[in-house]
């Protein structure tokens, strides 16, 4: 988030710059399967170590063959929401049947996150974008400095800890949808437990070659009996 | 064409609603030595005839490379054309740069065209004298355009531009709707035997002729003259007596859209060129 910046007319000195995000979504987790892709992600968004929304969408269509999911200070999202809205809008205004596909919006974000942290002023997210076009399935990851690659899974975040193990084990190529989404529902499933930003209520996204479908929000079910759960404070009395 | 009193600058219009500085434009090209455009399902070829000026000198560039998958031939002044495909080739780069994909033929094509049409409305430019056929390749197959210094741009499956073209043109108009099959080496073949249609009578050797192709999984490339020789002498194309015998067909301009625009404006005609 920026106050002012160097192309304020006049006052050179108080440049400021995103020094630390206020309002962040966890992890999005991204996973290729036999149809294209699948993207999850939480419908929470964190003020601090307030879970203060939830009902924010961080997976949304760009253009008709990507899907941008997001981590991290949720304004930036909105703002880089909105460029891609411009590219896109452009892109269709040539009207001569080309369109920008998963694999030019990821190295556009790309460039846009790498100049922005050359300014040190980034855009504090961790993207994910995958995508169909012509049969090719398309995933990659851009950090908020510019980092940037592709794989056939993805995560930001805790994710990167806590899903992408499972993901490595678990993952193989040509996963149905009843498959993909039981993968992607178990990866989520540990960062609820784990992850102290996380919510239960989710939305999962899929995109193939025919569009895009983002399910409506639903929880996933949770098991706290454990026995070391039931009486906490059995060796230790007094402690809560 | 005459000298007539709105033909001083390019923002005057004519009483009949001409342009008559980008016509003018439009015969420089016409003076430029020949070249010529063929294109297939999968790839495209050009050729242009290169003379130089005096046997001291080297021959004039008229084949530039944009990117791996788009080149130009040039007919007109070859100045504007250089810096017509510096331009091309920049923003060929720069899109790459952005988007890591090849920048797709038909806006490049779009973008040139635009850049010709602004000078044909600033009463400081002049319009680019150069026409340009733009050879490219991206997802939606094999392209080739002919981009005019009015500032239009029409796809083609096959043209010419430039001096004795129209010998050119009558031979493609002959074959045109066998292109989209044909091979490699039958296009090559039908590109180098309409330029020896532009030579009259002249022999064709590959040192007065330059060659390019682009294809599925062939970067845009300009053949050696070592290559484009064997290729005239496999395809016995040679040919020292006027190669006019073979019996020219009629012109069949609604075949080739535009192509009647090239040979519009003979001294009098009442249609503007660039008016299709």
């Amino acid at each position: 988030m920026k106050l002012l910046d160097s192309t304020d007319s006049g006052n050179n000195s108080s440049i400021e710059r995103t020094q630390y995000p206020y309002v962040t979504g966890t992890s999005v987790i991204g996973i290729k399967y036999k149809d294209g892709i699948l993207m999850a992600a939480d419908m929470g968004a964190s003020y601090g170590s307030t879970l203060r929304y939830k009902s924010v969408e961080r997976v949304k269509p760009v253009g008709k063959h990507s899907l941008i999911g997001a981590s991290g200070e949720i304004s930036d999202f909105q703002e880089i929401l909105r460029s891609l809205d411009e590219l896109i809008l452009y892109d269709n205004m040539w009207d001569d049947g080309n369109s920008l596909g998963p694999k030019e919006v990821h190295n556009y974000l790309t460039r846009m996150m790498y100049n922005r942290r050359n300014k040190f002023d980034p855009l504090w997210n961790s993207l994910v974008l995958g995508g169909v076009k012509n049969g090719q399935k398309y995933l990659g990851m851009v950090s908020m400095i510019g980092v940037h690659f592709e794989d056939n899974h993805v995560a930001t975040g805790f994710g990167n800890h806590l899903a992408r193990p499972i993901l490595r084990d678990e993952w193989h190529e040509n996963l149905t949808f009843e498959d993909g989404v039981k993968l992607l529902e178990k990866c989520m499933r540990v960062l609820l437990y784990r992850d102290r930003s996380a919510v239960n209520k989710l939305q999962i996204a899929k995109i193939t070659e025919e569009g895009v479908t983002v399910s409506q929000p639903y929880s996933l079910k949770t098991f706290w009996n454990f026995n070391a759960f039931q009486n906490p404070t059995a060796g230790a009395e007094g402690s809560w | 064409m005459f000298r007539n009193q709105y033909d001083t600058d390019v923002t005057t219009w004519s009483p009949a609603g001409r342009l008559f500085q980008v016509e003018y434009a439009m015969e420089a090209v016409k003076q430029g030595s020949a070249a010529i455009g063929l294109r297939s399902k999968s790839h495209v070829v050009l050729a242009c005839v290169n003379k130089a000026n005096s046997e001291l000198s080297s021959h004039q560039k008229k084949i530039f490379k944009a990117d791996d998958h788009i080149g130009v031939a040039i007919a007109g002044l070859t100045a504007d054309g250089r810096v017509l495909s510096r331009y091309m080739r920049s923003e060929c780069i720069n899109y790459s740069y952005s988007y890591e994909s090849p920048l797709p033929v038909g806006r490049l094509v779009v973008q040139l065209a635009d850049k010709a049409q602004v000078c044909t409305q600033r009463s400081w430019k002049r319009p680019y004298g150069v026409g340009l056929l733009v050879a490219g390749l991206d997802e939606s197959g094999a392209h080739l355009y002919y981009n005019c210094p009015s500032g239009n741009y029409f796809e083609y499956q096959a043209f010419a531009i430039g001096s004795r073209s129209q010998a050119a043109k009558t031979y493609l108009e002959r074959r045109f709707e066998n292109f989209m099959g044909s091979s490699r080496d039958d296009l090559l073949k039908d590109a180098l035997f309409a330029i020896r249609e532009t030579l009259q009578g002249e022999k064709l050797t590959s040192s007065i002729c330059t060659v390019a192709v682009v294809g599925v999984g062939e970067a845009f490339h300009i053949l050696d003259q070592g290559t484009v020789q064997a290729l005239i002498e496999a395809f016995e194309i040679a040919g020292e007596e006027a190669t006019a015998s073979e019996p020219t067909a009629a012109d069949q301009p609604a075949s080739e859209p535009g192509a009647a625009a090239d040979q519009g404006a003979p001294a009098g005609h009442d249609a503007a060129p660039m008016d299709i």
